[in-house]
């Protein structure tokens, strides 16, 4: 009943867990544990590149029960470090499905780790923070020297490698959006090409090359890691504020509120889940939203910033909008995928923004035009 | 926004009597309600009619009134009680449609009247099945083809255009009544009519058939501020065409990718945010086609439902609880979420494990129909079970059902599929009936394969992989044996949830030695908790589930702990009476500062409620699960002991297999002599109690000896069961033969007829008056009756069936006396602590020992009801240690109010369901649920417990009689005081003449069902020419006997038929006080007041 080979997963607290291997079934991968709570969207969280060198838990216990449609991909691979579930499905049941979870792990090098008792993991997790960790088929010694040298994300700058190389655009909607990719999402794509024509450009791209494109508005993406380790970031999008709306999400969130001057810090074990409440301050609701960030912006030292959104759970900030440019991102992921569609509201905000941006400009334009 | 303080006065309508389609989750939601409402300050009013639940425990509301659920009684509490606002949602079906009538009666608008929770208009366009269907389609959903009828001749034509298969569906119905699956024209003309008599306005869906599609559910929240939160998604494993009801379901969905989630996510709001559901729970149903995806609505139900109760407890999520304050003005993330103590309520649960329902069905009781499920709800409960996968909980379901199945196959029951062929078993697999899950295992073990298996069933290929995961380790395992097991093969093996009976199965060895080999193995499960979050926060929540994995969650504690094991799914014969006393012992048992662990498997009770004890697991009430828990309460602290005696025949049956020093109270020892027949005998004997003769056989010609001394009539019936299961009376030596066999085959399932499980036979005691007493003995051997209740059926119709009424009406003082010096000696004999229930059979002035059981039995919520004294309570602290004494003392004995009224318990029966079954009472019961009448006399307390039971008494009219020779003269009483009521007596030709003789005028003789001349009384009753039909069996009850026609035509048509004399003669009085009296409410705080408490009342 067992075909598998054996495998093991060392916590760097010297944590051990028993199960088998799956996808790559190397003999050692390493990275920086978390988990994640969604019940649904397997294949959307492993494709997302803000998950680069992370181990993902999936708190649920069945994973590939529907299989994998590349329609539902987040990027064009997977960028995580491993996967650890509960139950691997052996057989998937979806008229969508061609393939199962197991074969797209193999056939993209990834390595899994199935059979854990992933409650027990995550409430280690839950306790001590996001760990490094090595899983894989070698054995539990080689496992727990490679667990002691395994690093975490803080101070890397992963954005740097899931970044796209080269720019490219995609939409064809009426205005035209810039985005730096720090680890863009295909879902945001989507959600910004609906509106826009978007340029994708690689996120160490000089501001004034942005700004002569004379963009209707620049848009900062998710990505992986720690905001305060994206070299230049902060100083180029300062260069934007002001002249051009700008909106970010997640990771572009956070290197919004430095830009302007804000801090970032560690949470204990991150927001992962697909299920988190969020104040919209101004409206007064609720929003169910998708999340996946270990970092949080403190909501202190926000100079000249609102904050338009927090969590209900650990009233972190979950948004802020500035106060004289138009500016504003938000921590969660509007644009789900996977998740509730509860925020998707804000790229229309996004647009709208644009829309005065552009009519305020042409008729300021216009006006410096006449007085020629 | 916080509160509202524009209401003071709330009136919660319930849902009545446990009836299929409507059982006691409304019984968890309605107590969750009542406490919630009561917490905000408000001043509550609750009306319903079941006397059997816990949320007409005075308690729990301001004034409780135990009255008809009809629009009349609410009218005359509404202007008693002048409440602000009702409540109607969380009710079911039966609160909701009151709703309406009152509002459409203009009740709501004469009294300013608001209903909270959701508007009329709401449940209008929710539950009128067209509207919708066009409120659907004006927010983009589809929905399946289908147009609106009223007629037969309408639906036909409709479904010329559709094509057929066709799905008829009335309006405003629970459980599917009226639904169900067109063939063809024939099959058509009869559901489209059967569908507009379901219908309480006549009209139905005539839709497309999308049977065999996926069916999935989403429970919804929303908030007046419009915050919407999905609480649980839900996916069925049998497919469209089998109402869910009677599915077996699973949570969370486990097919849908996220993008087909987010969009049925999305669909579920939209559908809440038209209709204009504004606050509180609602569920949406929908289909979807397995080969494209594609989606449709099939129905909302804008009210908590089975559905909810399953939510909430398949994610910690109070739904019930969380509605009821939406309802008053808070939105969703004003409130907390329990569990976490911190994170709002605002939020979706993400759950961290798989819950498999599955329902129980009574078939067996209705052996006249067939076992097939289709969109009509058949079920009589249900169980959930928790484990970490798919495969785990299936099996955990399984053997929580209680039907003699260890599991999932692997168990002697399973050679029921061996004789079939490999197309037999995958023809029978294809039609969905109980069996169903067990056929699919067979045909994975014969190899044939996942595909052919889906194609045939429609069941997902997901699920039929999931159950080979489990049929292949079974292969495995049959190469080993319990001593090799590695402890990683035996931890994967319990993981796929096997149970040690399973194994023991597999390698024919006994249970205790698998479970040896296993605990030295080192296995043994682990607790974990159901949080709402997936672990992502701290849970302070004691709510535990079994698996093997890792780590232990249960915290150490160490006050003195009782572990009360609880009485598993709703089946005729143990329904929501004993979950009422499994609760009242936790509460007392707090209240008297122990801890508390609930053991049990049914998602409908309150006692599964994650806040009713100290702690919960929610596990099969098997022996190796209950043993399981009770070894880690052991571990976790200071284990008192076990309560077995307050959840019905589940937990008594499992006392010998557990340590006898912890069974609390009444000692095992004495549960068996109780049981066991010659002990039994032995000590009446020894007491001088008189007792129908009789004797144990284990086959016929031990039978045959028995009745050869004892004579005819004779009852035949196994030892060891509840409700009266396979027991049959027989008049002569065929029917003594039909009976053994039927026996030998209804017990195969359970192990057959063997000496320690025989068959017993008594002398039937013809036309005596049955009586059921309720006591309480503790250590010192003080002794108080609780209550005495006469039976208006005579002995011979199951004690739960009959109707009874307390103080008991006509039995004389000697007779009471008797009664008492019995019940006394045979408590003391049986050194009774704590509840005893005591039935006897009285002809003339001898008193004759029926039964004795050492437990709380079905009828004492009825008696606290009644009398007020909270006998459960008691019960369960005397079973802990105290005395009578000190529990009077302490006031949780109270003294028993009998004067100034008369209280009746009526059964409720579910003919409607099974509409061939004969509706003749008899010893096996068959009713599902129960109401209760109070007023000052009997005939008015009769009158109102028959319009609760839906069996309203006609005031005038013609009353048909047909009468067995034996029960002619006693039928003259009855007939002269219908006359005399003013009545038309119609009659068959025998008694006919007989009442003529006697001098009463018959307007019409009527021929039986198979004569041709004349008008044939199923003819009359078509017509709606008869009012009342008193039907008396002749001789033997046969299912195609002559009466059996006309009293299932009569059950067919909602003619109340009456078939026995004292029902006659009861209803008569109920009728006499019907025509002279108006309707007068009474709440039990008012019956119950003290004097000092009447004075501020
Ligand atoms: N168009 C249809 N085709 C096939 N089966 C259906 C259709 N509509 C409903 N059903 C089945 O009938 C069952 C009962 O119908 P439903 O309207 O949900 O009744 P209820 O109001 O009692 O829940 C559903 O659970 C589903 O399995
Ligand atoms: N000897 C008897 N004579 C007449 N009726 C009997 C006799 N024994 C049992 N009954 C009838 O059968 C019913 C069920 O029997 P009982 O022993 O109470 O079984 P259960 O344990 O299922 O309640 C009783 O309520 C009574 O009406
Ligand atoms: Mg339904
Ligand atoms: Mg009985």
């Amino acid at each position: 009943m067992n075909s598998r080979p054996s495998a093991h997963l060392v916590l760097a607290n010297g944590e051990i867990f028993a199960g088998e291997a799956i996808g790559a079934c190397a003999p050692v991968s390493t990275g920086e544990v978390v988990f994640n709570t969604v019940m649904t969207g397997y294949q959307e969280v492993l494709t997302d590149p803000s998950y680069a060198g992370q181990i993902i838990t999936f708190t649920y216990p069945h994973i590939g029960n529907y299989g994998i449609a590349e329609e539902d991909f987040e990027s064009s691979r997977p960028y995580c470090n491993g996967v650890i579930v509960r139950d691997l499905a052996r057989r998937p049941s979806n008229w969508r499905s061609n393939k199962d979870l197991d074969t797209f792990l193999r056939d993209n090098n990834v390595s899994g780790i199935c059979g854990i008792d992933t409650r027990r993991l995550t409430r280690i997790i839950r306790n001590t923070g996001a760990m490094p960790a090595a899983f894989g088929t070698a054995s539990v010694e080689d496992l727990q020297a490679a667990a002691a040298k395994a690093i975490g994300t803080d101070g890397c700058d992963l954005a740097r490698e899931v970044t796209t190389k080269e720019s490219y655009t995609v939409g064809d909607g009426p205005f035209r959006v810039v985005a730096y990719d720090y680890g863009i999402k295909r879902t945001i794509l989507r959600n910004l090409s609906q509106i826009a024509t978007v340029e994708v450009v690689p996120a160490d791209t000089p501001a004034q090359d942005v700004l002569a494109k004379n963009p209707d508005g620049v848009f900062l993406s998710n990505g992986p890691g720690d905001p305060s380790a994206v070299t230049g970031a902060p100083e180029t999008i300062r260069e934007f504020i002001g002249k051009v709306p700008v909106f970010g999400i997640c990771l572009g969130h956070q290197l919004l509120a430095e830009a302007i001057g804000g801090k970032t810090f560690k949470l204990p074990f991150g927001h992962h889940g697909g299920n988190h409440p969020v104040r919209n301050i101004a409206r007064q609701s609720v929003e169910i939203t998708s999340q996946n960030h270990n970092y949080a912006v403190s909501p202190d030292d926000l100079p000249d910033a609102t904050v338009t959104h927090i969590s209900l759970n650990d009233k972190t900030v979950q948004g802020l909008r500035l106060n004289n440019a138009p500016a504003f991102s938000v921590q969660y992921h509007p644009e789900a995928g996977p998740g509730p569609h509860d925020a998707r509201y804000l790229f229309k905000e996004f647009e709208q923004m644009m829309q005065q941006h552009r009519a305020q400009h042409t008729s300021a334009q216009s006006l410096t035009e006449s007085n020629n | 926004m916080p509160r509202r303080n524009d209401i003071s006065s709330i009136l919660v309508i319930g849902s009545g009597p446990i009836v299929i389609g409507q059982a006691c989750e409304f019984d968890y939601s309605g107590t969750q309600a009542c406490r919630i409402l009561r917490n905000e300050g408000y001043r509550v009013i609750l009306a319903n009619s079941n006397p059997a639940t816990i949320m007409t425990d005075p308690d729990f509301a301001d004034r409780t009134y135990i009255e008809p659920l009809t629009a009349e009684t609410l009218e005359a509490i509404i202007e008693k009680e002048s409440p602000d606002a009702i409540l109607p949602t969380l009710g079911g079906q039966t609160a909701l449609n009151l709703a309406m009538e009152l509002e459409e009666r203009g009740t709501l608008a004469k009294h300013g009247i608001e209903l909270i929770g959701a508007r009329a208009e709401a449940i209008r366009t929710a539950e009128i099945r067209d509207e919708f269907k066009k409120a659907m389609q004006d927010i983009g959903l589809s929905v399946p083809q289908s147009g609106f009828a009223y007629g037969v001749d309408e639906a036909m034509e409709l479904a010329e255009g559709i094509g057929y298969p066709i799905m008829i569906r009335p309006s405003f119905i629970l459980g599917g009544a009226g639904t169900g699956i067109a063939a063809d024209r024939e099959e058509l003309r009869q559901l489209a009519a059967e569908g507009i008599a379901a219908s309480p306005r006549g009209e139905i869906l005539v839709e497309q058939s999308i049977a065999g599609w996926k069916e999935y559910e989403l429970e919804v929240m929303r908030d007046h501020a419009d915050n919407c939160v999905i609480i649980c998604s839900i996916e069925n494993f049998d497919p469209m065409g089998v109402h869910t009801g009677d599915s077996i379901t699973v949570a969370p969905a486990q097919t849908l990718s996220d993008i087909e989630y987010q969009e049925m996510r999305n669909a579920a709001f939209a559908c809440l945010r038209r209709i204009g559901v504004d606050t509180g729970g609602s569920n949406v149903q929908f289909a979807v086609n397995p080969e494209n995806g594609e989606m449709v609505v099939i129905e909302m139900n804008p009210r908590v439902s089975r559905s909810s109760a399953l939510a909430s407890k398949a994610t910690g999520f109070p739904i019930a609880k969380i509605a009821a304050r939406l309802a008053v003005g808070y939105t969703l993330d004003e409130i907390v979420n329990d569990i976490t103590g911190e994170t709002p309520a605002s939020f979706e649960p993400s759950i961290d494990y798989v819950v498999t329902k599955i329902p129980r069905w009574a078939f067996e009781k209705f052996p006249e129909s067939r076992d097939t499920l289709s969109s009509r709800m058949q079920s009589v409960g249900e169980v959930m079970a928790i484990g970490r996968t798919f495969p785990e909980s299936l099996q955990k379901g399984l053997r929580s059902l209680e039907q003699g199945r260890f599991g999932l196959n692997c168990d002697p029951s399973e050679a029921a599929y061996d004789k079939l062929s490999d197309d037999e078993l995958v023809r029978a697999a294809a039609t969905a009936t109980p069996a169903r899950v067990f056929q699919l295992e067979a045909a994975l073990r014969r190899g044939i394969d996942v595909d052919r298996l889906a194609e045939a069933s429609r069941v997902d290929p997901w699920f039929l992989d999931q159950m080979l995961a489990i049929t292949e380790a079974r292969a495995e395992l049959a190469k080993t044996t319990a001593t090799e097991m590695s402890p990683s093969q035996w931890k994967r093996t319990k993981q796929l949830g096997f149970s040690d009976a399973q194994l023991s199965y597999v390698w024919g060895a006994a249970v205790s030695e698998v479970r040896t080999a296993r605990q030295r193995a080192g296995i043994v499960p682990t607790y974990k908790t159901v949080d709402t979050c997936g672990a992502e926060f701290a849970a302070n929540t004691p709510y535990h589930y079994s698996t093997w994995e890792d780590e232990d969650e249960v915290l150490r504690t160490e006050a003195k702990k009782v572990i009360i094991l609880g009485s598993g799914p709703n089946r005729i014969g143990q329904g929501v009476e004993f979950d009422y006393c499994c609760v009242h012992a936790s509460f007392a048992l707090r209240d008297a500062g122990f801890e508390t662990v609930m053991i049990n498997c049914n998602p409908e009770t309150v006692s599964t409620d994650y806040d009713t004890s100290s702690r919960l697991y929610f596990e099969p009430l098997t022996e190796e699960d209950v043993l399981n828990v009770i070894e880690a309460e052991q571990r976790f602290g200071n284990l008192v002991g076990v309560i077995v005696s307050l959840g019905g025949q589940t937990p008594l049956k499992l006392a010998n297999a557990l340590p006898n020093e912890l069974i609390l109270g009444t000692s095992a020892d004495a549960i068996d002599k109780a049981e066991d027949r010659k002990h039994w005998s032995a000590i009446c004997s020894d007491l001088g109690i008189k007792q129908p003769a009789g004797a144990t056989v284990t086959n016929i010609d031990e039978a045959r000896e028995v009745v050869a001394n004892i004579g005819y009539p004779a009852l035949v019936r196994p030892s060891y069961v509840l409700g009266g299961r396979a027991m049959r009376i027989v008049y002569q030596e065929a029917d003594l033969v039909e009976a053994m066999s039927h026996l030998s085959e209804a017990l195969a399932k359970e192990g057959g007829i063997t000496e320690s499980r025989p068959v017993l036979i008594d002398s039937f005691l013809e036309d005596a008056i049955e009586v059921d007493v309720d006591a309480l003995r503790d250590a010192t051997g003080e002794f108080v009756i609780g209550g005495v209740m006469e039976h208006v059926q005579e002995a011979g119709v199951h004690s739960g069936d009959s109707a009874c009424a307390t103080p008991p009406p006509t039995l004389v003082a000697p007779v009471q006396e008797q009664l008492t010096a019995h019940t006394r000696a045979i408590a003391d004999a049986l050194d009774v602590r704590g509840l005893i229930n005591v039935q006897f059979g009285i002809r003339g002035e001898q008193v004759f020992v029926i039964e004795a059981n050492p437990r709380a039995s079905r009828t004492v919520p009825f008696i606290c009801k009644a009398t007020g004294v909270t006998l459960a309570k008691a019960a369960a602290r005397i079973q802990a240690g105290a005395t009578i004494a000190e529990l009077r003392t302490e006031g949780v004995l109270q003294e028993p109010n009998i004067g100034g009224h008369i209280s009746i318990k009526e059964a409720v029966l579910p003919f409607d369901r099974f509409p061939n079954a004969d509706t003749l009472l008899g010893p096996e019961m068959r009713s599902t649920g129960e109401v209760m009448g109070i007023d000052t006399s009997f005939g008015s307390a009769f009158a109102k417990a028959q319009t609760a039971a839906r069996k309203k008494l006609p005031n005038e009219g013609t009353v048909f009689f047909g009468l067995a020779d034996r029960d002619k003269a006693a039928g003259l009483g009855a007939a002269y005081a219908f006359a005399t009521l003013g009545f038309e007596l119609v009659a068959t030709a025998g008694t006919a003449a007989f009442f003529e003789e006697a001098g009463l005028e018959v307007a019409k003789t009527i021929n039986k069902v198979g004569e041709h001349e004349g008008t044939n009384v199923i003819e009359m009753l078509e017509q709606g020419e008869i009012a009342l039909v008193i039907n008396t069996p002749q001789g033997g009850p046969g299912p195609y006997a002559d009466g059996a026609h006309i009293r299932t035509a009569a059950s067919r048509l909602g003619v109340v038929c009456l078939t026995t004399v004292p029902s006659a003669r009861a209803a008569a009085t109920g009728i006499k006080a019907q025509q002279e009296g108006r309707l007068t409410v009474t709440s039990l705080q008012e019956l119950h007041a003290t004097d000092q408490q009447r004075l501020a009342l």
